[in-house]
């Protein structure tokens, strides 16, 4: 009777002797109050292993990584760094058992050199300039042997975000660690950057160092990952070999059910140019001319892609469309010029005629967090005749009453009108945001980012939200870093970089490599000649 | 104008600049570590209260200057606690400990020696006296040289040679030891410190204990040099010598020429308490509030782009 009940538990079988174990966790769980972050988790790495991490956002990846960095200290359970217990209490004991992290939001000084963020809390004694002297030695080692050249002597604030990466890889390095840990360490990246990383990830794998990637991104797990983890609501639903899995298991593992990963749509049957956008130069508060002179238009019924790169003037375009931004050039909607200055030029006048504005920034810009659902279903729209009561005051159990309607359209749950914008997860935020600006009806539809930070079953809502939109013959712009969504989504697609439009492509005769190209600023197709010299 | 007054004026600036000086680098060391340090002023009135009561009590001014520290310390651990430990606003536990020592110095002063808050009087030994460099009068009859070595370099207290000194050691200390290494980082980025195995909490509280022990120096000097404690007797240079580590952009050496920047307007202050030009005569008023206002003018305009520690005004909380 006991060895039935053992074996209902079991947990993965021992490896064999010559495959040590660089990891084990054993049964973690960590509570914060009533939400259980981790339930039960068990893990086992191979040394010399790439092991994926995938789940949503707040499946509990983090809080296990934050666990095993010493951020937090689980409720129970045991860690075994090379087969021996650990403690990790603080993030000094991690490093000391060989573990290295390289965090979303990187962890170093801007304004200090490469050299001194490595040596930074691993110096060799109270003087400083042995220590750098030594670690510019083994700094210029490590680079050769993995690629990972950055100049030593470069302040981080100058460097790329690649570059900055590398330097919180060789900063693990430096402190001889065996576990790499990254998360989502591709975000940021162009494909050529993430390319590069993952060169680099191999090279430190043939060395024999383990690897944890934590990441959302089904493809990067199948390009580098071994061996693949997948968390749901906290708990660790399965660990599979990558050889033997496919993209859309691991989707349904992660989601709990089917799911479509790619977007069901007919090609599109563009109208009448909605939005026309002539010579559009913008140039930011700190004097950076952020746009360049860029032309283009979108149609009605079809949906524009932009790619790029974060920071390439993406998001400047969406500002000055969506009315707050200053720019300068021709802005035509439906043929009729917009006031590029003045009172007309506000997001409200924009929205009075017809542009609505899903912004990238969802929490700065999209909601305001503290206030409740039914506030933020109005904002932008709340002049409108329909909210008011008389000419003093809004009628607000008509406006709750409207948003609940919106929500439950959008499938927004918790269906609870009254509940602040922050208590909603990733996904049920933007679908609030989506349901104000959608159901106004607009010509013009300025999407940022639909689904940055949103889980995949809300991804898929959302996606087929924006098809629906244009089946109705509406216009779309649509922002995204997410070249997956851009290649799924667009029926044009224009790449941006460094201000300029670097090329257009049509979905079908374009792939991954060639748009990560242009997103890196190299054209090498048939429109190389005009755009190369913009 | 003569040589003479030059060197006297300049004389006194070394004199004035002096406090400011060392409560200039008081705050370097705090807000390089991330603490905005706007309780300099309290540090800096605690330290010449304690250390001109315990100075005349004892009549050893540098029994005084173990008080003044003491006391200028434990300001600046009760700043920790509210700021670093329970991670209160800066901004907030720092005008709080200003409130305190403006009120607490007279409510005990009077209570010990019933003179409306003041301290009696300091003579003899309950003073710093001046130090008198090898040699000052053999040579003070070689010209320029020899008054300037006299009169300027010589003959100054201990304090002032040890806040000049304190300059290239606090250079020193920030860019050449793993510790001020570490010191500049938790200002920038702590989130980046912690996760590199360094206590922020630790590096912080050590910050403020240097921060403590410099505006220790400052607040008995103060006493010394006005022979006692008076109400309110630092009169905003705890206030000056931020305006100071702002103008000196946060960096040691800078902040040797800005404090002399500031003693030095002080100084023209004094001494020239009122000047004609032609018939009309500048009222003293403005010479004395002459420091206040270029201060507001440099601060306004003069000095290019100060930027301050990144991290400084937050309480580190790690994030999850």
């Amino acid at each position: 009777m006991v060895s039935t009940t053992s074996q209902g538990r079991q947990t993965p079988a021992a490896p064999p002797a010559s495959e040590p174990l660089a990891i084990e966790l054993r049964g973690i769980s960590k509570a914060f109050g009533p939400v259980q972050a981790n339930k039960d988790i068990n893990i086992s790495v191979h040394k010399g292993s790439i092991h994926g991490i995938i789940g949503e956002n707040g499946a509990g990846k983090s809080t296990l990584m934050s666990i095993l960095y010493g951020f937090y200290k689980a409720d129970s359970g045991t860690i075994l760094i090379n087969g021996k217990e650990v403690h990790i209490t603080d993030s000094q004991a991690a490093i000391s058992a060989g573990i290295g992290m390289v965090f979303q939001h990187f962890k170093l000084i801007e304004n200090f050199t490469v050299l001194e963020n490595v040596v930074l809390g691993a110096e060799d004694g109270r003087l400083l300039r042995p220590s750098l002297a030594k670690a510019r030695k083994l700094l210029k080692k490590l680079s050769d042997e993995y690629e990972l050249s950055v100049d030593p002597d470069a302040l981080i604030e100058d460097l790329s975000v690649g570059h900055q990466q590398r330097v919180e890889i060789l900063k693990a390095l430096y402190r001889q660690a065996d576990i790499l840990i990254l998360d989502e360490p591709t975000g940021v990246l162009t494909p050529a950057e993430a390319d590069h990383l993952f060169r680099i990830l191999q090279g430190l794998k043939e060395q024999g160092k383990t690897i944890i990637l934590i990441t959302h991104k089904l493809r990067e797990i199948m390009d580098v990952t071994d061996s693949v983890s997948v968390m749901r609501r906290g708990e660790m639903t399965d660990t599979v070999k990558t050889a033997e899995t496919s993209p859309e298991e691991l989707a349904e593992l992660m989601v709990g059910r089917k799911v479509l990963l790619e977007v069901n749509k007919a090609p599109a049957t563009p109208g009448a140019p909605v939005l026309e956008v002539e010579n559009l130069t913008v140039v930011d508060s700190h004097g950076v001319t952020r746009v360049k002179g860029i032309d283009l238009h979108v149609r009605a019924g079809e949906i524009l892609g932009i790619a790029g790169v974060a920071g390439n003037g993406q998001t400047e375009l969406l500002e000055v469309l969506g009315g707050y931004q200053n720019g300068t050039g021709t802005i035509r909607l439906k043929g009729e010029e917009l006031d590029l200055t003045g009172s007309a030029s506000d997001g409200q006048s924009r929205r009075a005629r017809g542009i609505a504005h899903v912004p990238e920034d969802r929490h700065d810009e999209g909601l305001i967090l503290e206030f409740s659902a039914w506030e933020n279903i109005i904002f932008g729209y709340h002049h409108d005749p329909e909210y008011q009561k008389n000419a003093l005051i809004m009628d607000n159990a008509k406006i709750k009453k409207i948003a609940r309607e919106k929500m439950e359209r959008f499938d927004t749950r918790p269906l609870n009108e009254k509940l602040e914008a922050k208590s909603f997860s990733g996904g049920n935020q933007q679908k609030i945001v989506l349901a104000r600006e959608i159901e106004r009806n607009p010509d013009l539809l300025l999407i940022g980012q639909p689904t940055r930070g949103v889980d995949i079953g809300a991804i898929e809502f959302i996606h087929e939200q924006i098809v629906a939109l244009r089946d109705q013959g509406k216009a779309i712009l649509l922002v995204s870093v997410e070249l997956d969504e851009i290649l799924s989504l667009s029926d044009r697609i224009a790449v941006m970089f460094d201000g300029n439009i670097m090329g257009e492509r049509l979905p079908s005769e374009t792939d991954e490599r060639e748009l990560g190209m242009l997103m890196a600023g190299i054209n090498t197709g048939a429109d190389a000649a005009q755009t190369g010299g913009a | 104008m003569d040589y003479l007054t030059i060197l006297q004026i300049l004389d006194s600036t070394v004199r004035l600049a002096t406090p400011l000086l060392l409560t200039c680098l008081a705050g370097l060391f705090s807000e390089r570590a991330g603490i905005v340090d706007i309780g300099l002023e309290g540090k800096l009135l605690a330290a010449a209260f304690m250390s001109g009561a315990v100075a005349y009590v004892t009549g050893s001014i540098w029994l005084g200057l173990l008080a003044g520290v003491a006391a200028s310390l434990a300001f600046s651990m009760l700043h920790g606690l509210a700021s670093i430990t329970f991670k209160g606003d800066q901004l907030i536990s720092g005008v709080a400990l200003n409130f305190l020592a403006a009120g607490l110095t007279v409510v005990i002063g009077q209570s010990w020696f019933a003179l409306g808050g003041r301290t009696p009087s300091l003579s003899g030994n309950g003073r710093f006296g001046e130090w008198n460099l090898p040699f000052s009068d053999a040579w003070s009859k070689i010209p320029v040289f020899g008054p300037t070595y006299n009169e300027l370099i010589s003959g100054h207290t201990a304090l002032t040679y040890i806040a000049i000194l304190a300059v290239p050691v606090s250079w020193w200390v920030l860019y050449r030891t793993r510790f001020g290494l570490r010191l500049r980082a938790v200002g920038e980025n702590p989130s980046a410190v912690d996760t590199a195995g360094v206590s922020v909490v630790r590096l912080r509280y050590l910050a403020l204990v240097i921060a403590g022990v410099l505006c220790g120096l400052a607040g008995t000097y103060l006493a010394s040099l006005a022979a006692g404690f008076v109400k309110d007797m630092s009169a905003g240079r705890g206030y000056i010598a931020l305006a100071a580590l702002i103008f000196a952009k946060w960096r040691p050496w800078y902040a040797l020429s800005a404090t002399l920047l500031f003693g030095l307007l002080e100084a023209i202050g004094n001494r020239y308490q009122s000047i004609a030009i032609g018939d009309f005569v500048i009222p003293v008023q403005f010479m004395q509030a002459l420091p206040y206002i270029l201060t507001v003018v440099i601060l306004a305009g003069f000095i290019g782009k100060a930027i301050p520690p990144r991290a400084g005004g937050t309480p580190y909380v790690k994030e999850r």
